[in-house]
């Protein structure tokens, strides 16, 4: 690799920043251990790497990679007492005093360089600022811990920061606390307090991985224009390929703790060298990609799996002197779909839409208005008992592979576990069965006596298939079941789902925020927001004839993993989406579908 | 704000309506007559009719609870059997001691049970965190009269150092409180290290590191009122504990309280006055669990009463 790397700057994000060449920091030879029950074992193993002065590095990888590893190690906020730097060094540039050694540096010296020369933004905004302090004492804090300005001058450097990241009203948002603001607002909150010292390096550890696509796109777009304006040097930690795409100038990818490679943005895209970055690269999905599968005339003919007719949940809020309902939630609002046999349908939108809701109420999770019809009976009009035999046919699979199975429990039983509920087959036919769906979802029958924690994440949803699938459903409910994936396993578990569909004829409802996987798999999009559908067609009609507004900005918002494809500006969002709740009496105003041509619809208000 | 404590005095009156009819009806229950204890062993038959009569105690229980209760809303707790004189000055006049003592009781396990607490969670791990934990372990199951046996034998007996019992100045309350505090310190001991514990893992508390906070305004501002959250709802429940205790620690150390009335008028059946300690104790617990959940608020923004 080329030390002083300064003048390798490539990209389109223009020419200002690279005006001062030159390292600001240099990595060489850093190795972290982490110590375990058997002994140290190195989750860095001899990373070298440059920072130069206004570029941004991106470090991307699967999970384990060690790139979170890379990023605590250089702030010496390594997890303590197990891990620690066993070797290397970290030179931060320092014009004045010569090169200051970080891996080395003393506890009370290092703390002066965190925040003032080194700043750090993290992944959760939810849950990575101090929910008992206001905004404004927080941005104040940081100031005053490395500046001698007074508590009136460190207020309105914590305006003019708030103002910078464009959150508006700045002065009155330093009452605020942060369960007050949203996930996006939060994390600008965050880039605020780590900016408004303007430090040299800025580590930013998947900084939008938590935030939904076009608020995404936001927070990226505002750490360019900063970094333009300071010619701060980002390090942008990613698992996500089209992030680096946006952003990059240099990348590294990481595998198991090592460098597999490293090169320009467009090299790396366009000539990777080494075969995992190829590898990672294939399994990325991308819009425009997916195969084309239309819904065939005999899935036509067979019917429905299942109808959902004017579906409304609502959650009461209470408040006043007796605790009555005064106000809803709003959460699904008169949702129509069906889902035929070989099927699959996206439910896609951002956090709060509605999406998981109408999955739930499918599923029978949560009680309803409106008419679900599963196998042709209104569950409507059954008791307990009949209801439970229908929902047999519906299962479902859940996001958090490491949440969702019992870790208590051998993985064999959570999977016999549905067909003990539902009384089918004796114990060895059971165990059978169970057998059989382990090697079906590509695992073995031995592991069956393995508990959850044994495994890894992609062969717990694995799991949760196999369990999923244990009761022959009609109907398989993915709410974001690949989202918590590596890209390489997310793409083998959705090739899994696609062959059990071809194999079964399963109906999948698929819900995702991810626009790319969904391209991959779903034969028809419907589109949510706010509770109601706005679009609603074949995967062709919704990808290549976007027609509502916000199906637009959504699929604009997806980061293209390729950086000749680099957009100058990101879809903006204009404000933050509405809240669904309203007050008793108050209705959500209802959008009517129109057909535009072959069933794709859309919503006119 | 307003709405939820209404709420909430209405919830309050209707406990205490509970209690009040639990106890007297245990009380009434009783197979300890108060009738002979007051006319001692030589009354005539007669003469124990006759008295059984002034005090009402030949109505049936739903009359004697109705005249109670209808007494009781004017602030009318009964005479004492024995002591010949109106139940509610009795207590008036020794709650103040007992409230001293409660509040020098707090004040000793606050400050030893968070301070231990605090410091064994920085330490995790280490000897200092150990010790604290096996202090705290014995503090917790150790019975309040031998601790108190056990202070006043070293720092009154053999130091000199306070009085062995007694009311008057502050060198009075130090051993008492910290007899009733220990056990407490214990509990919070044990709380606040692992609620301090789960605090410190906070994606917010590896924020404040990087923004390079010093260490003290890292635990003291940013761990802290966190991690006290769950303590502040035990204080509520805690004052019940208290009650229990200050029957033991009150006999121990003389202390003119309304646990030793409590403790005389239960040898003697001295109903009234056992009806009335039970009453102001229930109150005490249910105020402060109405103080500790409105206090709260405060401290977290995110809870919002409604």
């Amino acid at each position: 690799m080329s030390k002083g790397a300064g003048n390798t700057r490539t990209g389109a994000a223009g020419p200002a920043a690279s005006t001062t060449a030159g390292a600001v920091l240099e990595i060489s030879g850093l190795t972290v251990g982490v110590r375990g029950e058997d002994g140290e074992r190195p989750v860095v193993s001899d990373l070298s790497l440059t920072l130069a002065r206004g570029e941004t590095l991106c470090i991307a990888g699967e999970s384990g990679s060690g790139k979170s590893m890379t990023a605590l190690a250089i702030m010496q906020l390594l997890p303590q007492p197990a891990a620690r730097i066993s070797s290397g060094k970290i030179r931060l540039r320092d014009m004045h005093r010569g090169d200051i050694d970080l891996a080395v540096l003393d506890e009370r010296r290092m703390r002066r360089i965190r925040g003032d020369r080194i700043a750090m933004i993290f992944q959760e905004p939810m849950t990575s600022l101090n929910p008992v302090l206001s905004i404004g004492r927080q941005l104040v804090e940081s100031i005053e811990a490395h500046t001698d300005l007074s508590r009136a001058e460190a207020r309105r450097r914590a305006i003019e920061a708030l103002k910078a990241v464009r959150i508006s009203e700045a002065e009155s948002r330093l009452k605020q606390f942060p369960h007050e603001l949203s996930g996006g607002m939060r994390q600008r909150v965050m880039i605020a307090m780590a900016l408004a010292l303007k430090p040299d390096v800025l580590i930013a550890d998947e900084p939008t991985t938590a935030l939904d696509v076009t608020v995404q796109g936001e927070v990226l777009e505002l750490l360019r224009d900063l970094q333009r304006e300071h010619g701060t040097s980002i390090i942008l930690i990613t698992h996500d390929m089209g992030v680096v795409a946006e952003m990059a100038d240099r990348v590294v990818i990481m595998r198991h703790g090592r460098m597999v490679e490293e090169g320009t943005a467009t090299d790396i895209f366009a000539r990777p060298q080494a075969d995992y970055t190829r590898e990672l690269l294939a399994a990325v999905p991308r819009i425009g990609t997916g195969v084309g599968r239309q819904k065939s005339a005999e899935a036509e003919m067979r019917g429905s799996v299942a109808v959902v007719n004017d579906l409304h949940v609502r959650f009461d809020l209470r408040g006043g002197f007796f605790g009555r309902v005064n106000r809803r939630v709003h959460a699904v609002e008169g949702v129509s779909f069906s889902i035929a046999p070989h099927e699959t349908l996206a439910l896609v939108g951002e956090s709060g839409c509605g999406k998981s809701t109408t999955a739930k109420a499918l599923a029978g999770l949560v009680p309803y208005r409106g008419d679900i019809v599963i196998g042709g009976c209104n569950l409507a009009g059954l008791g307990r008992v009949e209801r439970k035999a229908v929902r047999r046919d519906v299962q479902m699979i859940f996001q958090d592979p490491y949440a969702s199975l019992d870790p208590r429990m051998r993985v064999g039983d959570l999977v016999a576990e549905p067909l003990l509920i539902h009384g089918i087959a004796s114990k060895e036919e059971r165990s059978q069965r169970v057998a059989a769906l382990f090697e079906r979802v590509g695992l073995s029958a031995d592991q069956m006596e393995l508990y959850p924690h044994e495994f890894s994440g992609g062969q717990r949803q694995r799991i949760c298939i196999a369990r999923a699938l244990a009761l022959r459903p009609k109907l398989i409910i993915a709410d974001e079941s690949v989202s918590a994936l590596d890209v390489s396993v997310q793409a083998r578990v959705l090739d899994l789902l696609k062959e059990l569909q071809r194999e079964f004829g399963i109906a999948y409802l698929f819900i995702s925020h991810d626009m790319a996987v969904v391209e991959n798999i779903s034969d028809r999009v419907a589109v949510m927001y706010l509770g109601q559908i706005v679009e609603m067609g074949t995967r062709d009609q919704v990808f290549s004839n976007p027609r509502h507004p916000y199906t637009k900005r959504l699929i604009e918002a997806v980061p293209v993993p390729d950086p000749a494809k680099r957009r100058p500006r990101f879809a903006r969002l204009d404000q933050e989406i509405p809240s669904p709740t309203r007050k008793i009496g108050e209705e959500l105003p209802k959008l009517a579908l129109r057909d535009v041509g072959n069933g794709h619809l859309v919503a006119v208000s | 704000m307003i709405a939820y404590l209404g709420r909430r005095v209405i919830q309050s009156v209707l406990i205490l309506l509970g209690v009040s009819l639990i106890t007297f009806a245990l009380l009434y229950l009783l197979p300890a007559d108060p009738v002979r204890q007051i006319a001692g062993r030589s009354a005539t038959p007669a003469t124990v009719e006759n008295i059984r009569r002034q005090l009402g105690l030949d109505q049936p229980f739903v009359i004697q609870y109705w005249h109670y209760l209808t007494s009781l809303l004017s602030g009318d707790l009964g005479r004492s059997y024995i002591q010949r004189s109106e139940v509610t000055e009795l207590i008036v006049s020794r709650l103040p001691a007992s409230l001293l003592l409660m509040v020098g009781a707090i004040l000793c396990e606050l400050a030893i049970g968070l301070t231990m607490g605090l410091l064994a969670a920085v330490r995790r791990g280490t000897a200092t965190d150990q010790t604290l934990m096996v202090a705290s372990f014995v503090g917790v199951s150790a019975p309040q009269f031998v601790v108190g046996l056990l202070l006043l034998y070293v720092f009154a007996v053999r130091l000199g150092w306070f009085p062995i019992g007694g009311y008057g100045t502050w060198r009075h309350l130090v051993l008492p409180s910290l007899t009733m505090g220990i056990l407490g310190a214990g509990w919070y001991a044990r709380m606040m290290r692992s609620s301090m514990i789960d605090v410190l893992r906070q994606d917010y508390m590896r924020t404040a590191r990087a923004k390079g906070l010093a260490r003290g305004a890292i635990i003291f501002r940013h761990a802290l009122p966190n991690a006290i959250l769950p303590v502040i709802a035990m204080i509520g429940i805690d004052i019940g504990i208290f009650m229990g205790g200050i029957v033991v620690v009150e006999s121990v150390f003389g202390w003119p309280g309304i646990g030793q009335l409590a403790w005389q008028a239960i040898q003697r059946v001295d109903i009234p006055i056992i009806m009335g300690v039970t009453l102001v104790s229930a109150f005490a617990i249910v105020l402060g669990n109405l103080l500790a959940d409105t206090v709260a608020p405060f401290i977290d923004p995110r809870i919002k009463l409604r």
